[in-house]
């Protein structure tokens, strides 16, 4: 075949992404702007030239899939410097107010040379070593691009640079958020599921109230907690000295918590379940106590089940962390919420950029776990 | 049995909730403080319920049909060649957390409805594409090679082999979206989506727990019916096709 069809649709998706505008240049931070194309830029016409010959490149023949891989990265690349060489050129000298905010075209680029990156790597089939080389290797790059000051100039850098320690505030409670409410779940959830487990009776009956609370929406939930803590904080003596309080983190840290215990029971039960009867009586026919076949044959034989409850509890609580910004709970949500209400979308992305970025990182590197946890396992 | 009286006595009270808000009153004012009003009458809770199932309706039915027509183009002919790209968008996609998409569609799509449209769109693809695709190719050899020797061409195949197959978990895949969207529609409100996330919102503005409730209740006992309409679909079809 003389053509390679994805290549055809990232081309047609990227070169759409080359006739739209790359950024939006905005004199403050309120106005709407204008749209500004690469190729309006110094050194825009060749770097437009060369992502445009990439990506006709890549429609012809059948590349091997290193070469995609390279050509996706380098393009990948290419798009964030543009947009990097874009905000320093459009920027007056020493103006703090003027934006310049990635606009349709860039993000456009981006999918391309994304999808691009997504189908080399499925056709590459990498090891498993290789592909944790692959996930150190690329945020070491997003890292790098971040570090050299080389998108100081774009508006989402810029919010970030007036509220860096702010920022830094709320990553933490983002994470503590996230990852607090897991343990919390794995804590309370592992032993639950292996209670019901050995006692069928209550299976329906705890899988069925955990299903109802999973119904209930996250922004109710989350306003449920308000209250409820701020009656237990002020008529249980001692429980405000704990930290119990009804506003800030602990009713979303709880609310996030209740919302994790369903994959872990019910994960725990199925990994649990699934381990075939003869292992558990050959076990016990080696005369291992049944607190030993439960921790040293049914445990480990769980074990990629369990952390696949691990992967959807991280990262649905990385996404629902951001509703803790709307009661106070704080998190990347503060910043979401805050633009929302201003109308300032670079604050937006200040939010919801390092949330997905967040999510994606934690989403591959548990898949990535699974697989390790499956090849110790037959 | 009980689970079913069960069912539809929450379906009723919720209809009557919906009808006569007002004369729950009492059961929720306990939950106000200051004498604040106990039930949202802001906007009439029916019109906004109607809203809400309105646009998690749309939604879920565009993302099912763009799904299941991706799922179809990409399970044969020249479309083969995007599979491997596919799981991987889908994979990857399932990651994003529906919050961030509602606030990156804002700047594209302004604040009203479209944006939580476009994210429960985008959102609810995902699941109905992945049960598409599992129902598309997970037919057994068996059916396969009763399909080829009956003559079968490749579109008769489709329309009456694969699709029908298929159809029990295209259901559930609609069923995970559903409830999905209705409990993310919800945040929908935060970009000035009509929803009954407005109620909530504003009881959290407030500080009166009985709109939260009202407004989680109400959500919350949708989800449940919808859930198990979707299932007892899934059980009939499943129980037709003589699968279960």
């Amino acid at each position: 075949m003389l053509l390679s069809p994805p290549g055809v649709l990232f081309a047609l998706i990227g070169t759409a992404g080359l006739a739209l505008p790359l950024v939006q240049f905005k004199p403050n931070r309120i106005v709407t702007g204008e749209g500004i194309g690469l190729h309006a830029l110094p050194l825009g016409l060749p770097l437009a030239a060369a992502l445009c010959g990439l990506l006709l490149a890549t429609c012809l023949g059948r590349w091997p899939a290193a070469l995609r891989l390279a050509a996706a990265v380098s393009g990948f690349v290419t798009v964030i410097l543009s947009l990097g060489l874009a905000a320093s050129h459009l920027t007056p000298e020493g103006n703090t107010i003027a934006r310049v905010s990635p606009a349709s075209g860039f993000w456009l680029l981006l999918l391309a040379f994304g999808l691009m990156l997504a189908d080399a790597v499925g056709r590459l089939r990498p090891s498993l070593a290789m592909r944790w080389l692959m996930l150190a290797a690329a945020l070491g790059l997003v890292a790098a691009i971040l570090a050299s000051g080389l998108l100081d100039g774009v508006s989402v850098m810029r919010e970030y640079a007036s509220r860096r320690d702010l920022f830094g505030r709320e990553a933490q409670a983002h994470l503590m958020l996230a990852f607090g409410s897991l343990g919390a779940a794995l804590l309370v959830g592992i032993p639950a599921g292996i209670a019901i487990f050995q006692a069928p009776r209550w299976r329906g009956p705890v899988l069925g109230v955990l299903n109802i609370l999973q119904t209930i929406p996250s922004l109710a939930l989350f306003g449920i907690m308000i209250p409820v803590f701020g009656w237990v904080a002020a008529s249980l003596p001692g429980a405000a000295r704990l930290g119990v309080a009804g506003i800030g983190v602990f009713p979303a840290l709880v609310a996030l918590f209740l919302y994790s215990l369903l994959p872990v029971v019910s994960n725990t039960l199925a990994g649990l379940s699934g381990v075939p009867a003869a292992t558990r009586d050959a076990a016990l026919g080696l005369g291992m106590t049944r607190p030993q076949v439960l921790a040293q044959v049914l445990v480990p034989l769980a074990l990629p089940v369990l952390l696949a409850a691990v992967r959807i509890v991280l990262v649905q609580n990385i996404g629902l962390a951001v509703i803790a910004g709307l009661i106070g709970g704080g998190g990347f949500g503060t910043f979401v919420f805050q633009g929302l209400n201003q109308t300032a979308m670079d604050l937006v992305l200040l939010g919801a950029l390092p949330t997905i970025a967040l999510a994606l990182v934690a989403g591959i590197a548990l898949d990535l776990l699974i697989q390790a946890a499956h090849r110790g396992t037959p | 049995m009980t689970g079913r009286i069960l069912l539809g006595l929450a379906g009723l009270v919720l209809l009557a909730f919906l009808a006569a808000p007002s004369a729950f009153a009492p059961l929720f004012q306990p939950f106000t403080r200051n004498n604040a009003p106990a039930i949202y009458t802001q906007t009439s809770l029916l019109s906004l319920t109607l809203s809400h199932l309105a646009i998690v309706a749309v939604a879920v039915a565009a993302s099912t049909l763009v799904g299941l027509v991706l799922a179809v183009l990409v399970t044969r002919g020249a479309g083969r060649e995007f599979l491997p790209l596919a799981r991987t968008v889908t994979a990857v996609g399932q990651t994003f957390p529906p919050v961030a998409v509602l606030a990156l569609a804002v700047p594209v799509m302004g604040f009203g409805t479209g944006p939580t449209l476009v994210a429960l769109f985008l959102y609810g693809l995902l699941p109905v594409f992945e049960n598409a695709l599992a129902g598309l190719t997970g037919q057994t050899a068996q059916v396969t090679e009763a399909a080829r020797g009956m003559g079968l061409t490749p579109r008769q195949r489709l329309w009456q082999i694969d699709l029908p197959l298929s159809l029990p978990l295209l259901l559930a895949g609609m069923r995970l979206t559903a409830v999905i969207s209705l409990g993310t529609a919800t945040i929908g409100s935060t970009v000035a989506a009509r929803t009954l996330g407005e109620v909530i919102i504003a009881g959290l503005l407030s500080s009166n727990t009985a709109f939260v409730l009202q407004g989680g209740l109400v959500v919350g006992i949708l989800a449940v019916l919808i859930h198990q309409g979707f299932q007892a679909l899934e059980r009939r079809i499943r129980g037709r096709m003589g699968l279960a």
